[in-house]
C-alpha cells in the first residue's frame, strides 16, 4: 500500500484535499478565501478526472479534456467572483461572508 | 521505479495537503495565496506523475500564474485594514468539521471499498500528449471547445461590466 | 273565476307578500299609502281565497282528495323538494279564515296605530306574517311548511320585539324566538328522520305511504318520528313546557297579539298536527301524548289565568288554554273537533283581543283589570262585542265557542279517556269564570274616576262587530242539527257524532256555574272582600297561580344553574383543552419557527453546510445500504 500506487491513493488525496477546500469554504470569513477554497476544491476534482484517465481510458484522453474545461470554468468563475466581490466591496466596504445575508429572500 | 513513484506521490501528497491545510488555516490572507500556489505546483506534479503534461503546463500557467495572481489583486483591492487578521474563521467551525470529516470517512470508505473493483487496464499514457489533446479538442470536442471560448468571453465581459466603477453622478437612471 | 282561485292558491300567499316588498321599498314614507296598499292586498288575498274555498267546498270531491299541485324546487338523488300547493277543505277553511282575520285586523290597526312613527313598517310586517301563515297552510311540502313554519317565527320575533324602544319587549321578542327555536329544533329532526326513512317530505305521498309504514321502518321509529315532529307544535301552539313565551308576547302591539298569538300563527302547531295526522295516528303512545299534553296544558294555563291581572295576560293565558285544547282534541283523534275549535277560536280570541286592544287604547295601556270598571256605558260597541265573545268562550248557545267545545269534550269522553275529559271539563268551568271574572271587572261593576275612556273609532269598532257576527254564528256550520263541519273536515272517515245531551249539558252548567261564580264574587260582593279574603286564605296557592306556578323562574333557575354551570364547565375545558390544543399548537409552531428560522439566516455558508451534510446523508443512504445502489454512487466505476 505504501508502495505500489493505485487509483486509490489518487482518490483519497481528492477526497482530502476537497475535504479541506469544503472546510475553508464554509468556515471562512473572508470571501476571497472562500472563493479559493473553492479552487481549491475543483482542483481535487481534476486529480480524480486525470487519475481516472490514466488508470481505466489512457488512449482516449477523456479525462484530461474534462480536467481541461474544469480549467477553463474555474478560470472564469473566479474572474466573474471576484468582480462580483469587488462590487460588493465598494457598496458595503466589506467582503466578510458574515456581514451579508441577503440570501433569504 | 514503482518504489520511486511511491516515493514521489507521498511527497507530492504531504505537500499538498499541508499547503493546502496552510492556505485554510493562515490568518493572512496574502499567505493564503502563497500556500494556495504550492498546492496548485503539487497538483501539477500530480499530473506529471499521471502522464499528463499538458495538463501539468495549463495547471502551472492558469492556476498557478493567472487565477493567483487575479486573487492578489482581488485582495490588493478589496482588503483595507491590518492584513493580519484578514482570513479568520467565523462560528461555524464546530458544525462544519463533522460535516467535513463525515466527508473525508464517506469518500475515504467508498475508496477503500471499490479498490478492487477498480478496473486498472495499461496505465500507460501516449507521450504526446499536447497532439493529441489538441487533435481531439479540434475534432471530437469541438463544440464544448467552443462554448468554453464563449463561456470565457462571457466571464471577461460580465468581469468587466461588473467592476467597472460607476460614479456616483454619472446618470445611471 | 272559482276554477282560477283554486288553481292559483299560490295567489293567497303571493299577495301579501307582495305588498310586504311594496311597503318596504317604495311607500315606507306615506304612513296612509302604506296601510292602503297592504289592506287592498290583503283584501285581494281575501277575495282569491273565499273564491278557492268555494270551489273546494261545492265539489264533493275534495272530500277525500285534495287538490295538488307543485314545481320541483330543487331534486337530487333520493331528495326531491317539491313546491307547491295542497288544497283541501282543512287548508281551505284556514285561508279563508286567515285572510278574514287578518283582513279586519289590517283595517283595525289603522285605527289602533296610528300616529306610530313605525306605521308603516308595522304594516309590511303583518303583510309579511300573512303571506308566510299563508304560505305555511297551503304548503304541500313539510321543507316548505318549515321554510314558512321559521318565516312565521320571523314576522312574531319582529312584531312582539315592535317598540323597540322598550326593553320588555325585546326581551319578549328573544324569549319568544328561543323557546320556539327550541320546538323547532325537534321538528326540524323529525322531519330528517321522515326524508330518511321515507324518502318524501310531500305531505300527500307521506299521507299514502303512511298507513303501511311497516315496510320502511319500525314502530319505535315511527313513534320517535312522532314525538319529535310534536316538539314542534309544542314550542309553536304553546304548549307545556316551551308555553312561557306567548305570555310575554302580550308585549306586541294588541292587533299583533290578536292575529298572530290568538288567532293565527300559534294555531300553525295545531294545524301541522291535523296536517301530519297520518303519521300520528299510527302511534298510539303519541297520539296519548298529544292528548295528555293538551288536557294539561289547558287546565294549567287555565288556572294561571284566574289570577292573572292584566288584561292581556289573562286572554294569554286563556290562549294557551284554548290551544291546550286543541291538542287534546288532536290527540283523542278528532281532527273535525281540533279544527272547528280552531276556528271558532280565531273569531272569538282575536274579537277579545281587539276589544282588550280597544280598551288600552281608550285607558291609555293602563292594563291591570282591577283599575278598569263599568266601561260598558262609556264603549258600548266595544263592551257587548267582548261579551259576545266572553260568551263565546265560555260556551254558552248558541254561541260558537260551545259548539266546538262541546265537540271536543264529546270526543274525548267517546274515545273514552275520562280523566282529560274531566280535566277538561274543569277546565271548561275555569275558562267561564276567568273570562267573565275580567269581562266583569273591566266592563261592569263601578266606574272609576281617573279613567276617561271613550269609544274607539270606526275602524276600529267594524272589525269588531265583524268578529263578533262571526264569533255567534261561527259555530252554527258545525252543530249537531247541521254537521256541514264534520262532512267536510275529517281525517280518515267522516263521523257524524251523535249529539250526548248530558254532556252537554254538564258542558253548559259547568259555563254557567263559572260565570255565575265569576258574577257572585265580583259584581255582587261590591267590595271584593270575599275575593280578598279568598287570596289571603289560599296564599300560597293564590302566589303560586300569581306567579305562573313560577314556570319562569324554574327556567331561569335551570339556565343559570345547569346551563351556566355546565357552560362554566364547557368554558373551562374550552380555555384549558381545546385553547390549549389551539395555543400549543401555535407555540409548537413558533418555536420550531423560532428554531428553524435559524437554518435561513441568508448566509451562504450555512447553506453549503447544509447542502453538503444532505449530500452526504443520501450518499450514506444509497451507498451503505445495498451493493446494488452503490454502482450508482460510484458513477459506474464498479462492474
Amino acid at each position: 500500500m505504501l508502495t505500489t500506487i493505485s487509483p486509490m491513493h489518487f482518490v483519497v488525496l481528492s477526497a482530502a484535499l476537497f475535504a479541506i477546500g469544503l472546510f475553508g469554504a464554509i468556515t471562512k470569513k473572508n470571501a476571497i478565501t472562500v472563493l479559493i477554497c473553492i479552487e481549491l476544491m475543483l482542483s481535487a476534482v481534476n486529480i480524480n478526472l486525470v487519475a481516472f484517465n490514466m488508470f481505466v481510458t489512457p488512449e482516449a484522453f477523456i479525462g484530461q479534456i474534462f480536467a481541461i474545461f474544469v480549467i477553463t470554468v474555474a478560470a472564469a468563475e473566479i474572474g466573474v467572483g471576484l468582480a462580483i466581490m469587488l462590487t460588493i466591496y465598494r457598496n458595503k466596504l466589506s467582503v466578510d461572508l458574515d456581514d451579508f445575508d441577503w440570501m433569504k429572500w | 521505479m514503482v518504489s520511486l513513484s511511491a516515493a514521489a506521490f507521498w511527497l507530492l501528497a504531504l505537500t499538498i495537503l499541508g499547503a493546502a491545510l496552510l492556505v485554510v488555516m493562515s490568518k493572512n490572507i496574502v499567505h493564503s495565496v502563497l500556500w494556495l500556489i504550492v498546492v496548485f505546483l503539487g497538483i501539477a506534479g500530480v499530473f506529471l506523475m499521471l502522464g499528463a503534461k499538458f495538463l501539468a503546463a495549463i495547471q502551472i500557467l492558469v492556476y498557478a500564474g493567472a487565477v493567483c495572481i487575479m486573487v492578489v489583486f482581488g485582495v490588493m483591492l478589496t482588503q483595507r485594514e491590518d492584513m493580519s487578521k484578514s482570513n479568520i474563521f467565523n462560528k461555524r467551525m464546530l458544525t462544519a468539521a463533522p460535516v467535513v470529516g463525515l466527508l473525508l470517512v464517506v469518500s475515504g470508505t467508498l475508496a477503500f471499498k471499490s479498490v478492487d473493483k477498480a478496473p486498472v487496464n495499461g496505465g500507460s499514457v501516449p507521450t504526446n500528449t499536447v497532439e493529441a489533446i489538441g487533435e481531439l479538442l479540434l475534432s471530437k470536442y469541438v463544440v464544448p471547445f467552443e462554448v468554453a471560448a464563449i463561456l470565457l468571453l462571457v466571464a471577461l465581459i460580465g468581469a468587466v461590466f461588473l467592476s467597472m466603477e460607476v460614479k456616483p453622478d454619472a446618470d445611471n437612471d | 273565476m272559482v276554477e282560477f282561485a283554486m288553481n292559483h292558491t299560490w295567489l293567497v300567499p303571493l299577495l301579501p307578500a307582495l305588498s310586504f316588498l311594496i311597503i318596504i321599498f317604495f311607500t315606507r314614507p306615506w304612513p296612509r299609502l302604506s296601510s292602503t296598499v297592504s289592506i287592498a292586498f290583503m283584501l285581494s288575498s281575501f277575495a282569491v281565497a273565499t273564491l278557492a274555498a268555494y270551489g273546494v267546498f261545492t265539489d264533493a270531491q275534495f272530500k277525500h282528495e285534495p287538490l295538488v299541485y307543485a314545481i320541483r324546487w330543487f331534486g337530487m338523488e333520493g331528495l326531491n323538494i317539491d313546491v307547491g300547493v295542497l288544497l283541501g277543505p282543512s287548508s281551505a277553511m284556514m285561508i279563508f279564515m286567515v285572510t278574514l282575520v287578518a283582513s279586519l285586523i289590517q283595517i283595525y290597526s289603522t285605527g289602533y296605530m296610528k300616529g306610530d312613527p313605525g306605521y308603516s313598517v308595522f304594516f309590511s310586517y303583518l303583510s309579511l306574517f300573512a303571506a308566510s301563515m299563508l304560505g305555511l297552510i297551503i304548503s304541500s311540502n313539510l321543507l316548505q311548511l318549515f321554510v314558512f313554519w321559521e318565516l312565521v317565527g320571523l314576522c312574531s320575533y319582529l312584531l312582539i320585539g315592535f317598540y323597540t324602544h322598550k326593553n320588555s319587549a325585546r326581551e319578549a321578542a328573544k324569549k319568544a324566538f328561543i323557546t320556539t327555536r327550541i320546538g323547532d329544533f325537534g321538528m326540524l329532526l323529525g322531519m330528517l328522520a321522515i326524508q330518511i326513512i321515507f324518502g318524501t317530505l310531500n305531505l300527500y305521498e307521506l299521507g299514502q305511504i303512511m298507513p303501511n309504514f311497516e315496510d320502511y321502518t319500525t314502530a319505535g321509529m315511527m313513534t320517535l318520528i312522532a314525538v319529535l315532529l310534536f316538539i314542534g307544535p309544542i314550542g309553536k301552539s304553546g304548549q307545556f313546557p316551551l308555553h312561557v313565551w306567548l305570555p310575554d308576547a302580550m308585549e306586541g302591539p294588541t292587533p299583533v297579539s290578536a292575529l298572530i298569538h290568538a288567532a293565527t300563527m300559534v294555531v300553525a302547531g295545531v294545524y301541522l298536527v291535523g296536517r301530519t295526522m297520518f303519521l300520528f295516528v299510527e302511534v298510539e303512545s303519541a297520539m296519548y301524548l298529544i292528548a295528555v299534553v293538551g288536557a294539561f296544558t289547558a287546565f294549567f294555563a287555565a288556572t294561571i289565568a284566574v289570577t292573572q291581572r292584566e288584561i292581556k295576560r289573562i286572554l294569554a293565558y286563556s290562549t294557551v288554554s284554548q290551544l291546550g285544547y286543541m291538542m287534546l282534541a288532536l290527540g283523542v283523534g278528532s281532527l273535525t273537533a281540533s279544527f272547528f275549535h280552531l276556528w271558532t277560536h280565531a273569531f272569538f280570541k282575536a274579537l277579545m283581543f281587539l276589544g282588550a286592544g280597544s280598551v288600552l287604547h281608550a285607558l291609555h295601556h293602563k292594563a291591570d283589570v282591577w283599575d278598569m270598571g263599568g266601561l260598558i256605558k262609556k264603549m258600548p260597541i266595544t263592551g257587548w262585542t267582548f261579551v259576545i265573545g266572553g260568551l263565546a268562550i265560555a260556551g254558552i248557545p248558541p254561541f260558537a265557542g260551545f259548539w266546538s267545545k262541546d265537540e271536543i269534550l264529546l270526543a274525548t269522553f267517546n274515545e273514552g279517556h275520562y280523566l282529560l275529559f274531566t280535566l277538561g271539563a274543569v277546565t271548561a268551568f275555569l275558562t267561564a269564570f276567568y273570562i267573565w271574572r275580567m269581562i266583569f271587572l273591566t266592563f261592569f261593576g263601578e266606574e272609576k274616576p281617573d279613567n276617561h275612556p271613550h269609544e274607539s273609532p270606526l275602524s276600529m269598532t267594524i272589525p269588531l262587530i265583524v268578529l263578533a257576527v262571526m264569533a255567534t254564528v261561527g259555530g252554527l256550520i258545525g252543530t249537531p242539527m247541521n254537521p256541514h263541519w264534520q262532512e267536510w273536515i275529517f281525517f280518515g272517515e267522516s263521523h257524524h257524532i251523535v249529539p250526548n245531551i248530558p254532556i252537554m249539558l254538564v258542558s253548559i252548567a259547568l259555563a254557567a256555574a263559572g260565570i255565575g261564580l265569576a258574577y257572585v264574587l265580583y259584581i255582587k260582593d261590591r267590595n271584593k272582600a270575599n275575593v280578598k279574603d279568598l287570596a289571603i286564605r289560599f296564599k300560597p296557592v293564590y302566589t303560586l297561580l300569581y306567579n305562573k306556578y313560577y314556570m319562569d323562574e324554574m327556567y331561569l333557575w335551570f339556565n343559570h344553574k345547569v346551563v351556566d354551570g355546565s357552560a362554566r364547565m364547557t368554558h373551562l375545558f374550552d380555555i384549558y383543552v381545546v385553547d390549549g390544543i389551539v395555543n400549543g399548537l401555535g407555540a409548537v409552531t413558533k418555536g420550531t419557527g423560532g428554531i428553524l428560522r435559524y437554518t435561513q439566516n441568508g448566509k451562504i455558508q450555512s447553506y453549503a453546510l447544509v447542502f453538503f451534510l444532505a449530500v452526504l446523508v443520501i450518499t450514506i443512504l444509497l451507498a451503505f445500504n445495498d451493493t446494488t445502489s452503490m454502482a450508482l454512487v460510484l458513477g459506474g466505476v464498479s462492474k
